[in-house]
């Protein structure tokens, strides 16, 4: 013969009228469902424990203060409820879940580090140091112009400021510095690439 | 042999809470209890 089983609403009920012995009939009844739910987000099951602690806790204090309603049912409630602690854990460590590391699956693959290698970094000090070299090469005039638009970062209107020619001149000047650099660093088949 | 591309299994089959945290629940709801004063609710907890 089937056993019947109590229905979820009316554990609750009797839960709320004083039986103690009902909370533990709905606990056992989805202890495995909700904490399955929890440890799927979490991967930790002290965390989760936790989680499922705080989640009843909030269920004892909703089902003892008569603040619930029976507008839904008990589980998706209970589950609501853990899903969103789950998501104030998430919060408050300001962190993404954790990704174990398995046969399929490698964090490398997802994680990648844009920093410059030492030798991609050593490459970059080299290069700019011919190019600081080529630039002492260049006439006065020239020099200046480019310096103050590319390492100071001025604008050509400040360098005809600066500098007490017009921004045309100004603008001459870096172009013929340029029409230098090229030059020279063609006809010596420099490299300045990374 | 054919590679099985899905990622393993996180969940256990039937995981449940250790036993000590459904105890201190259980033990919880028995020592929590709500006043009502007025239209407040004050809750207390029994030794």
């Amino acid at each position: 013969m089937a056993t019947v089983q109590t229905p979820d609403a009316l554990l609750v009920k009797n839960y709320v009228a004083g039986d103690e012995g009902a909370l533990a009939t709905l606990i056992n009844r989805h202890e495995s469902k909700i904490y399955g739910f929890i440890y799927s987000k979490i991967a930790d099951r002290d965390v989760s424990d936790d989680i499922f602690q705080d989640t009843f806790i909030k269920v004892i204090k909703t089902l003892k203060s008569n603040s619930y309603n029976e507008e839904g049912k008990f589980l998706p409630w209970v589950m609501r409820i853990a899903h969103n602690l789950i998501i104030d854990h998430f919060r408050k460590n300001k962190k993404m879940p954790m990704y174990r590391e398995t046969e399929e699956f490698s964090i490398f693959s997802v994680m990648t580090d844009n920093s410059m290698t030492i030798e991609n970094r050593m490459i970059s000090e080299q290069v700019e140091n011919d190019l600081k070299r080529l630039i002492e090469e260049l006439p006065n005039d020239q020099k200046e112009v480019l310096v103050m638009r590319i390492y100071q970062d001025l604008s050509f209107k400040e360098i005809s400021e600066l500098t007490g020619v017009s921004i045309n001149t100004a603008l001459g000047r870096m172009r013929y510095a340029l029409m230098n650099l090229r030059k020279v660093i063609d006809k010596h088949q420099i490299i300045l690439t990374n | 042999m054919a590679k099985i591309y899905s990622e393993k299994k996180l969940v256990e089959t039937s995981m449940k809470p250790k036993k000590e945290t459904i105890s201190f629940l259980l033990n919880y709801s028995k020592a929590l209890s709500f006043l009502k004063v007025g239209k407040m609710k004050i809750e207390t907890i029994a030794n």
